[in-house]
């Protein structure tokens, strides 16, 4: 039994190859996730055992504003006093003084250079640091600057050339005197740009203040150990001053990747999973169409007394063969994969990263195996018990037995599709994402098998469309032939396309939202903002003075500008503004008090909207106490509570007076009202000039300004869609599948329609078309579930700010034509393998 | 009275080296206008070769084949499409229809395959003949054996074809049923003056034919006009008595 069952594996190989490719696939993916986190994780220790190599131990000013994450925002500065006083600690050979700080080049075109999330920052040079000159020589006047390799590389900047750099100032313009590398001949550490300014200059540009320093870097004595170092330091300085080790720097940077790596390899390990899942009913559908191919086989098998476990067994042994064949060329296939995205990220996206040694982690090997025979075996066990239940005597039956009813199957697709429905809703209603992925599951696999009864009407509906030619009828009708085989082909198809669509309804709803909030109660006709919007980098900020200037500019009714900085609110976590102008604010943003009367805020004083008011506690006249990041803590009286507005959510208002305690003293947007009357675009040219020496900030309308913010959007559904593109994929390679197969099946028919005079051109008609209404059929069903699952996030979402519900209906349009492209090309080979059949040899051949 | 159909000098085998079969070996005949013939002989003689290689199914190693006056060999594959489509008319001995069409749809699916006019006075008269009139709106798996024969028979004619093949129709089929669509091929040539070449090994069925020739090992061996069952069936002996001479 078991030899017949591999001789039969192996005599059919395209079966082999179409029913094992979904899972390599999937597996390729989950084995391609692992390699190429683990890669990048290994990497990115390297980097940072590297950056933190020649430093023992680092002191900062503790962060009076949260965990000591190397993130966070610093409290202050330090002073060559300081330094002296950490020099002084016995085991110390060396102290220096560190400036770091942001600093945005600009490029030859005028632009400011951007990263892919690395860092773009300004050092003190040191002769004495890990950067070694490569060409040139280091900064000795105010004006002089040395820059990264990896800097010039980007910016295409060379000695003596002019470079113009943004900082806490704006522009100012330099001559490059040098470009420096690091230890082991990298351009950068990580894909990060930094230009190297004179100590002083740094200290004015960077932090602000002349002779402060960010940090100290210190090296130990020979036999002095880091954390005993390390105690030292700390006990001479204090427990104002967070002191830390080299070693301990550099695990803190690696873990905090290491935990964005991780869920990284979540998401990616998420979508594979989709992927494996759509495999599943391709697998499902590929045995249980092979069952049925072989029913007088296997039942010729039973009357020779064949028991059903034997027959169980044969079933899944050829499903064991197939999952385990798969998983190695799948666990192949992803660490090619692996490696490849780990080259292309170091290459293009993290820039010059040096990646370490592509390895292949256990968890890879584990998961692929585990996945892929797992997958395939799960797949095959609905038809394997099938197999097992035929009589023996339909071996004598001639026709293959007439499709069973439908009721059972229906009757249990309603129960899951409610159940799937309702983990949903508990799932959307706490934002719970177990509950929402399994319900995704159980209401996919509910709608999947309600889909046969589905499939009748509307399968007939859309192919009437398309049949207009008698192949075309034909095509139809055998579509509507097997309503189950059919259904679980459009079926996996539908679940890619219906996460294509959920997620594209939700962010049509945001779009729609942020519009028409902009539409109905924002009134600024400008907004001013910068870079730091947009990408979420630092820049983009401009002084307080410039404030003075715009309302100043003829054709300016009012403004406003905001300033923005993470505090502690009684202890807790929150964002706060400063706003320069409370009345304007009320009046361009429509806003109505709750409690208090809406006015600039005296010192002492704090306002707050609805929702912050809710989460914090807080209402008109209670006192609340705010540690901003560099101020000191003092205790502040609500003023003010705003009502429910659309346009404020959760924000906290600060009295400008609080701003000199923020970690950047700058105003982050502005919103201005035009003149009853005045051409806005007037207004806005008459703006821009303010700002000609900040590329990043930019004097935007309000449609434009709401497009920007949408485009980020775009981005999102971009990524999403790329990431489903595989299920997508999986669910094509299962429309050639299932129509290879049918083919085979009715290989009679086919040579009686060539034998009665059907050409080949139309043969392959009659085969595209059946392809195009399942795609097509799938992709409705797609739609329409996503539009559901769509609608149901963003009910759920109500309290974020999405309300409105946005239907991107070019969209769904789009998704149903490149579904009709996807069923044509997925009949390709299927059709040719159709139209070159032997017109003889099909008619004398054996169906069973 | 030129003939609708002919075989020159038809020679053909299967496989090559050792394994080779010769299945036609140097066959001439030629098929009369409105005549309805039977091609027997014994089984592996060659029946069905010869057939397909008329009908343009198969390929010939040489000689001519002929339908009216097109030359068949030599067709490429368009042209033995359109041969098909309109000039040649197939009943095969089963799996004629197709299951998800009704019998009506199969009957005009050549026609329709061909995007050509069904000729409705004809198929009337077609449809009258077979006596369908009452399962046109049928699926094959709603009709008997003997029902969906006579829908290929139609369907054969309904496209007024020079030549109509039909390869053992009665194979399958009780003798009632059978003697219904003999009867229907018989009547065709008579009334509707349709060619019909008819391989069958029933001396019966050949009993209906204006002509038999009999065929053993690829080559025509005997032929009998106006045959009874009885005629066919001796010279069936005779044959059989001939080959176990020659093996002998
Ligand atoms: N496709 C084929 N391949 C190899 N040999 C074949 C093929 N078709 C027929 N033959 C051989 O050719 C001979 C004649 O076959 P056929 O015409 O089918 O005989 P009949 O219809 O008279 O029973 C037989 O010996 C048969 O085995
Ligand atoms: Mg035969």
């Amino acid at each position: 039994m078991l030899t017949a069952t591999l001789k039969s594996v192996l005599a059919r190989k395209l079966r082999l190859v179409l029913s094992g490719l979904a899972v390599v696939l999937g597996v390729m993916f989950v084995s391609g996730s692992f390699v190429l986190t683990d890669t990048l994780d290994r990497s990115f220790k390297d980097l940072f055992a590297t950056a933190y190599s020649e430093v023992d131990v680092e002191v900062a000013v503790k962060s009076k504003v949260g965990q000591d994450d190397p993130e966070a925002a610093r409290a202050g500065t330090l002073t060559a006093a300081d330094v002296a006083a950490v020099e002084s600690v016995d085991g110390v050979r060396t102290a220096v003084g560190d400036v770091v700080g942001s600093a945005r080049p600009i490029g030859e075109n005028g632009k400011v250079l951007t990263t892919s999330g690395a860092p773009r920052l300004g050092i003190a040079w040191r002769d004495e640091g890990q950067e070694e000159i490569r060409d040139g020589r280091g900064p000795q006047r105010d004006d002089e600057v040395v820059i990264s390799a990896y800097l010039a590389e980007t910016g295409g900047f060379q000695v003596g050339e002019q470079l113009s750099v943004l900082t806490l100032e704006p522009k100012r313009t330099f001559t490059v005197t040098g470009i420096f590398g690091y230890p082991g001949d990298r351009d950068s550490l990580g894909g990060e740009l930094t230009t190297a300014f004179t100590e002083a200059t740094a200290q004015q540009l960077l932090l602000g203040t002349p002779g402060a320093y960010s940090g100290i870097t210190v090296r130990a004595d020979e036999g002095v150990s880091q954390t005993v170092l390390r105690d030292r330091v700390q006990g001479e300085l204090g427990d104002a001053y967070q002191v830390k080790t080299g070693e301990q720097l550099a695990a803190e940077s690696a873990d905090e990747i290491g935990e964005g790596l991780a869920f990284f390899n979540y998401v990616l390990l998420g979508f594979a999973g989709i992927a494996l899942f759509v495999g599943v009913f391709i697998i499902l559908n590929t045995f249980s169409i092979i069952v049925a191919q072989r029913t007088r086989e296997l039942a010729l098998l039973r009357a020779m007394g064949a028991s059903r476990r034997q027959m169980i067994t044969s079933v899944v042994v050829e499903a064991v063969v197939i999952g385990l064949i798969a998983s190695v060329v799948g666990l192949g296939a992803g660490i090619g994969v692996g490696a490849l995205l780990a080259t292309l990220f170091s290459t293009f996206g993290g820039g010059s990263l040096h990646l370490a040694g592509i390895a292949v982690p256990p968890s890879a090997i584990i998961s692929s195996f585990a996945v892929g025979l797992v997958v395939t075996v799960v797949a095959a066990l609905l038809p394997a018990v099938r197999a097992s239940r035929i009589p023996p005597v339909a071996a004598l039956r001639e026709a293959s037995t007439p499709d069973r009813p439908l009721t059972r199957l229906t009757v249990a697709g309603g129960v899951l599709t409610l159940a799937g429905g309702g983990l949903l809703g508990f799932g959307f209603a706490d934002g719970t994402l177990w509950l929402i992925m399994s319900g995704l599951l159980v209401s996919f696999v509910g709608v999947a098998l309600l889909t046969p009864l589905i499939s009748r009407p509307v399968v007939s509906l859309i192919g009437r469309l398309l049949s207009w030619s008698v192949p075309g009828t034909l095509g139809r009708r055998n579509s509507a032939r097997n309503p189950r085989r059919t259904a679980i082909t459009a079926a996996a198809l539908m679940v890619g396309i219906s996460l294509i669509t959920g997620v594209s309804v939700v962010l049509t709803s945001a779009t729609t939202s942020m519009t028409k909030v902009a539409d109905t109660q924002i009134k600024a006709d400008l907004i001013i903002s910068g870079e730091s919007s947009a990408n979420g980098q630092v820049g983009g900020t401009f002084a307080a003075d410039r404030m003075d200037r715009i309302t100043g500019t003829p054709g300016v009714e009012s403004a406003f500008g905001w300033y923005n900085d993470g505090v502690l609110v009684n202890g807790e976590r929150r964002f706060a503004t400063a706003v320069t102008d409370v009345p304007a604010m009320e009046r361009i943003f429509g806003l109505s008090a709750a409690g208090g009367t809406i006015t600039d805020l005296e010192d002492g004083e704090i306002g707050v909207d609805a929702v912050s008011a809710t989460a914090l506690n807080l209402r008109q006249g209670s006192t609340a106490t705010v540690q901003t990041t560099k101020g000191e803590q003092r205790t502040y009286t609500v003023a003010f509570v705003l009502a429910e507005s659309r346009v404020v959510d959760d924000m906290l208002f600060l009295p400008e007076s609080a701003v000199d305690g923020f970690a950047l003293p700058q105003i982050s947007s502005a919103f201005i009202k035009a003149d009853q009357g005045a051409d806005v675009a007037d207004v806005r040219k008459r703006l821009e000039p303010l700002f000609a020496d900040n590329p990043e900030v930019s004097v935007q309308d309000l449609s434009s300004y709401v497009r920007q913010q949408a485009a980020q959007l775009d981005t999102v559904l971009m990524m999403i869609q790329v990431l489903l593109a595989l299920a997508i994929l999986i669910a094509v390679l299962g429309v050639v599948n299932t129509l290879a197969l049918s083919v085979v099946e009715r290989t009679r028919e086919l040579g009686l329609l060539r034998a009665i005079g059907m050409r080949r051109a139309q043969v392959m008609r009659m085969i595209t078309v059946e392809s195009v209404v399942i795609s097509v059929f799938g992709a409705l069903l797609g739609i329409v579930v996503g539009t559901a699952l769509g609608v149901a996030a963003v009910r759920a979402l109500e309290d974020m700010g999405i309300t409105d519900i946005g239907i991107p209906w070019a969209q769904l349009g789009g998704y149903l034509l490149i579904s009709a492209g996807i069923g044509v090309v997925a009949a390709i080979l299927p059709a040719i393998r159709a139209a070159r059949l032997n017109v003889l040899q099909a008619i004398a051949h054996d169906s069973a | 009275m030129g003939s609708a159909a002919k075989a020159v000098d038809v020679w053909k085998s299967y496989g090559t080296g050792e394994a080779a079969v010769t299945a036609l070996a140097g066959v001439s005949v030629e098929f009369d206008r409105g005549r309805f013939t039977a091609i027997m002989g014994p089984s592996g003689s060659g029946k069905s070769t010869l057939m397909h290689c008329l009908a343009g199914l198969d390929t010939i190693d040489s000689g001519d084949v002929w339908i009216g006056g097109t030359k068949v060999n030599g067709l490429r594959d368009k042209g033995l499409t359109e041969l098909r489509r309109s000039r040649v008319g197939f009943i095969f001995q089963q799996f004629n229809l197709l299951p998800t069409l009704t019998a009506e749809e199969n009957i005009t699916l050549p026609s329709a395959i061909g995007g050509r006019k069904v000729d409705r006075a004809w198929f009337d008269a077609v449809i009258d003949a077979v006596g369908l009139r009452d399962r046109l709106t049928h699926r094959p798996t709603q009709l008997s054996g003997g029902q969906q024969q006579r829908v290929a028979c139609a369907r054969a004619l309904v496209a007024r074809p020079e030549v109509v093949f039909a390869d053992e129709p009665t194979g399958n089929l009780d003798s009632r049923s059978g003697a219904e669509v003999l009867g229907f091929l018989q009547r065709s040539a008579r009334d509707f003056d349709q060619t019909v070449v008819m391989v069958t090994h029933d001396p019966n069925a050949a009993s209906y034919a204006d002509r038999v020739i009999f065929l053993a090992d690829g080559q025509i061996v005997r032929e009998l006009h106006h045959p009874t069952a009885a005629a066919v069936l001796d010279t069936m002996k005779v044959l059989d008595g001939d080959d176990r001479l020659v093996v002998a």
